[in-house]
């Protein structure tokens, strides 16, 4: 009686799900599952739903162009609602009923690290795509996002050249702000300046004003924010009705990857400086094509394409090609496939897996906020993840599994 | 010096803002004990209101005092009408009941806003004291908290409608007794609840920005608020809001925003241990 | 038949059916149903934990996910220094009951109570959230055990038996736990409120000051009841991360505190199985919700993608339509047919001998 419903259960769930996420008519064969676990509500949804449409593209993309290896791909998306107990149990129902090859999926790294340990017990292959603050080696994970390394490296000589040497840091109450602030300060000390505090706020703080006041007596050069989520916005918008925008300005690694930009307005943001992997506003070919496309399936009025949403589509382009390279969707030649180095040309530029890391080595931008858009200043051509290296080698030590705390 | 001034307006606008979203929830809960769970979704509704309004190109101070609390003043009464009212002398199944409300209004507001929603950004510019700058408009929530505080006072002390709610809110059968429709009069109470609630979540869009899920970070310390101040409305909201604001920005400016919040949660558990009946159960008894 | 007799076979039916659960859901059902079942019956002894405390005590507590939380961490950080599983199990009970048992002094014998209580309990779960929220840095760690702020704990090894650190406890042995846990706290509870304590318990939530006048301290029983709870959800919480393997500071958060709350009002409140029941089927609300999330850019597949949209509509409606929760309500409708049916209609209504408030 019980394995009656739950098999009729299924095959209704996968009949609708299969209607929505493609019409063109199924192989013979079964199709390829294939999960993403994003929140989609709650508080965190606004990274979330950037990286479900990237995600249902990509897929969809792949699935127009026949298939991999002769076969649909499924996809299944989760909703955890913000909420760390059914991101565990999401994981284990792809990983066990739906037995999918590959978990896209985690925002925070909070849920990362939930997720990561059911997927290594299933032995189901997991792709992390948000940029983070860098250390996680796990032969059995790849993570396709920026670490402090390839931005906070750049940014900070760049923004200091600009402004001057005294840079106050604002961030996040939690292992991303406090890792990257460390990695903000160690390359200001190393470029001859100083930073006279570090403050950090948990994530549902919105009352910024006695920040602001400690800032003005600080009198920094400019001020690094590595604020995330929505409740933070509101310092920016303190900040600028404070009148401080003019006098200091403000470099960030976190702002606009939640559409900072397009929320607040020009008075409150323009002249930050930010620096990721990609831009919606990228001038090269594959890029034009893909925001085509992208705007053709979601709408003209899709506000950004956000860095998180490309790492995602890139995630899966990345294992969609060592899929074919490997010519199975079996886990372990899934991985040694990803390992010789898969290369894609990606809306960004060129990404490839860094094999010993299982991060990536692409391209990053230095952009300026003008006007609700990112205006690019500058380009730095493939960066290697170098802080994840000087830890990790999962070519030396497979078995390696944990998320280092890299010595700053 | 500047320092110094700087902050005694910092801990002004913290004790008006904390006043603010608490006394629609004062109002509600002092004269229905209602808990309302979906308190910080009206606060939400309130921005959302004023955003749009100003997007159709309504004047930004019509649609921040006047647009957002007539919206959010209907959409209470609709509430009350369609949920609240089955549910009167059941406090608990009030809490469920609007707990699955905030839900239903979070969700609905994604539903048609999406996660990015263009915000307003406050008015008025800045000023200067000494060296430090601060924004004005944080003087103008002070001065609606100080005009919405005295509205209330004046209602409650010298208009007929003002009676009737004290009447009702002291004894709801002698008040029916006496010729009062306590439905009606839990209708219009309800809905002015909401209404100040809306303005003060229009007044506060453009300090703390508006999402669907902007009320978590409201409704407990609104509630921790009402229950602390106690019975009575006015003083009661007032009292509470100038203890726990005042101790949660000083301690804020000192250490940091955490402490700031334990201090405040804390300065509350030892206040309601002290007098159970909240501030105005021992002070200002006759107060409103 | 008379009502005792009828009492006995509610109960014996409740152990038949709970125990058959137990044994053929590993054999049956797969692996990732086990899983997500060993979950729910976690959260199971937690709903019953608010079930005795507030539907049989009547204390309107807002914060056992204080409880709840204070034993997660305590096992995860007392397992990361001892290795062994015996003492921090020990430990997570012992520490919430402690806590439970200092912060039900500090309340009761203030005399204070209704909705203050909750209010007070509720501050105390949202400062435990603050505080270890904001324990991100490497400064803050208990041994070797780091705190981890809004990241939490992950990786907590897993339970042992008793004595032998090797022998880990797996997924099915998971479930069976979880599953007897919640079989044994239900029939001691039931034992509980069948003796003399339960019975002053229930006479105290009935009218405070009668119990008082006939020489009963409430302070006392109140205290003791509060104890109990805090220990449960401690247990619990310990179970919970295990489960999971890890845990995170929103364990001690508003929706989580407001969620027990919810079960035990839609269950129904006095009576045991109502939250077992509630917490269930909310549990399965929410997952069933957020699985298979149409991709569509229609009106109505944004609906259906809206967890809390739905969610909401379905609680409000159980409010107005369900008032007394689930198992009392099916109790009346039982009691209902017995005019009709006779006796098979009497089996269910005293299914829950307490039911009446």
């Amino acid at each position: 009686m019980m394995m009656n419903r739950r098999k009729f259960l299924q095959s209704t769930a996968a009949g609708a799900a299969a209607g929505l996420v493609s019409s063109s008519a199924f192989a013979a064969e079964e199709p390829i599952n294939v999960a993403g676990i994003h929140d989609l509500s709650g508080g965190l949804d606004i990274y979330g739903k950037p990286m479900v449409d990237a995600l249902t593209l990509a897929v969809e993309e792949a699935n127009a162009a026949g298939g991999l290896l002769g076969r649909q791909i499924k996809l299944i998306n989760y909703d955890p609602q913000s909420n760390m107990q059914l991101y565990t149990q999401f994981a284990q129902q792809a990983a066990l009923k739906d037995k999918v090859a590959v978990v896209h999926g985690g925002i925070t790294s909070a849920s990362r690290e939930v997720i990561r340990p059911v997927l290594d017990k299933f032995k189901t292959l997991y792709f992390y795509n948000t940029q983070y603050e860098g250390g996680v080696c796990d032969r059995d994970q790849f993570d396709t996002g920026v670490t402090p390394a390839q931005t906070v490296e750049k940014l900070v000589p760049y923004a200091m050249k600009k402004w001057g040497k005294k840079v106050y840091v604002i961030a996040a109450d939690y292992n991303y702000g406090q890792i990257t602030s460390q990695w903000v300060k160690k390359y200001v000390l190393e470029n001859g300046g100083e930073v006279p505090s570090i403050d950090f706020f948990p994530l549902d703080v919105t009352n910024f004003g006695p920040t602001i006041s400690k800032i003005q007596a600080a009198k920094p050069d400019f001020v690094w924010s590595a604020l995330v989520g929505g409740a933070h916005i509101s310092f920016y918008r303190q900040w600028a009705a404070a009148g401080m925008r003019k006098s200091i300005p403000m470099a960030s690694t976190t702002f606009a990857v939640g559409n900072e930009h397009i929320v607040l307005s020009p008075e409150e943001c323009d002249g930050m400086l930010v620096c990721y992997n990609y831009f919606q506003d990228l001038k090269n070919p594959v890029n034009e094509t893909f925001v085509k496309s992208f705007h053709k399936r979601f709408g003209e009025d899709y506000p950004n394409i956000t860095e998180l949403a490309m790492g995602t589509y890139q995630g899966f382009r990345l294992w969609a090609e060592a899929v074919k390279k490997a010519g199975s969707v079996d886990r372990l030649k899934v991985i040694e496939a990803l390992e010789t180095g898969i290369s894609i040309d990606a809306p960004s530029g060129k990404v490839t897996i860094d094999p010993p890391t299982h991060h990536c080595v692409l391209d990053v931008h230095i952009a300026e906020v003008a006007d609700k858009k990112l205006k690019v200043l500058e380009d730095f051509a493939q960066q290697k993840p170098a802080d994840t290296a000087a830890v990790c080698n999962l070519i030396k030590n497979p078995n390696d599994n944990q998320q280092y705390v890299i010595k700053i | 010096m500047d320092l110094v001034a700087l902050l005694a307006i910092q801990v002004l606008y913290a004790v008006a803002s904390l006043a603010l979203i608490s006394v629609g929830l004062a109002i509600i809960f002092g004269m229905m004990r209602v808990i309302n769970l979906a308190h910080g979704e009206f606060l939400m509704l309130g921005g959302y209101a004023a955003i749009v309004a100003t997007s159709h190109g309504v004047n930004l101070w019509i649609a921040m005092l006047v647009v957002a609390p007539i919206v959010v003043g209907l959409i209470g009464v609709v509430v009350e009408r369609a949920i609240i009212r089955f549910l009167y002398g059941r406090m608990i199944d009030t809490m469920l009941a609007t707990w699955g409300l905030s839900l239903f209004l979070v969700g609905l507001t994604t539903a048609i806003f999406g996660n990015t929603t263009v915000g307003i950004s406050a008015p008025l510019g800045s000023f200067e004291i000494g060296t430090y700058r601060t924004s004005t408009y944080t003087l103008f929530v002070i001065a609606v908290a100080i005009v919405v505080l005295a509205a209330i006072f004046a209602t409650l002390r010298w208009t007929r409608l003002g009676l009737i709610a004290r009447g009702t809110m002291q004894n709801a059968d002698m008040a029916a007794a006496l010729g009062v429709n306590p439905p009606r009069v839990y209708a219009v109470t309800f809905g002015i609840g909401a209404a100040l609630t809306g303005l003060a979540g229009a007044v506060l869009a453009p300090v703390s920005g508006v999402f669907p899920t902007i009320g978590v970070a409201y409704v407990a310390k609104s509630f921790i608020t009402v229950i602390g101040g106690g019975a009575a409305i006015l003083s009661g909201t007032v009292s509470a809001s100038a203890l726990f604001g005042a101790i949660n920005q000083i301690a804020t400016f000192v250490t940091t925003p955490v402490f700031g919040e334990v201090a405040l949660l804390a300065a509350a558990i030892v206040l309601i241990r002290l007098l159970p009946q909240g501030i105005t159960g021992r002070f200002f008894r006759r107060g409103l | 038949m008379n009502q005792r007799w009828l009492n006995i076979l509610g109960l014996a039916l409740v152990a038949v059916i709970g125990i058959a659960f137990m044994i053929l859901t590993p054999r049956f059902a797969e692996l990732d149903t086990v899983l997500e079942l060993t979950v729910y019956m976690v959260m199971a002894v937690l709903a019953l934990s608010l079930a005795l405390i507030w539907g049989y005590g009547g204390i309107l507590c807002f914060g056992q996910s204080a409880f709840f939380g204070l034993g997660a961490y305590a096992y995860a950080i007392a397992m990361f220094n001892i290795g062994e599983s015996t003492v921090p199990v020990l430990l997570a009970i012992i520490l919430p009951a402690a806590f439970a048992a200092l912060l039900g002094y500090f309340m009761f014998y203030g005399r204070i109570s209704d909705v203050y209580l909750g209010v007070i309990t509720l501050t105390v779960t949202l400062i435990l959230f603050n505080a270890i929220n904001s324990t991100a840095g490497p400064e803050f760690h208990i041994g070797t055990a780091r705190l981890g702020g809004f990241n939490g704990i992950p990786g907590i090894p897993p339970l042992n038996w008793p004595g032998d650190r090797t022998a880990a406890v797996d997924l099915e042995g998971m479930f069976y736990l979880a599953a007897g846990s919640v079989l044994v706290t239900y029939f001691g509870l039931r034992l509980l409120l069948a003796s003399r304590f339960g019975r002053i318990i229930v006479g105290i939530r009935e009218n405070e000051r009668r119990a008082e006048l006939l020489g009963y301290d409430p302070r006392a029983y109140k205290l003791a009841t509060f104890t109990i709870g805090g220990a449960l959800a401690g247990f619990a919480g310990c179970l919970f991360a295990n489960w999971g393997s890890f845990v995170s500071p929103t364990i001690f958060g508003l929706s989580q505190s407001a969620q027990i709350i919810i079960w035990v009002i839609v269950g129904g409140r006095g009576t045991l199985i109502g939250p077992i029941v509630g917490c269930i089927g909310i549990q399965w609300l929410s997952t069933a919700l957020g699985a298979n999330q149409p991709t569509g850019t229609d009106w109505w597949a944004k609906i259906f993608a809206n967890a809390p949209l739905i969610l909401g509509v379905i609680l409000i409606a159980f409010v107005l339509l369900v008032p007394k929760g689930l198992v009392p309500t099916l109790g009346d409708l039982g009691g209902w047919l017995l005019g009709l049916r006779g006796r098979r209609g009497a089996e269910r209504e005293r299914f829950e001998p307490e039911a009446a408030e």
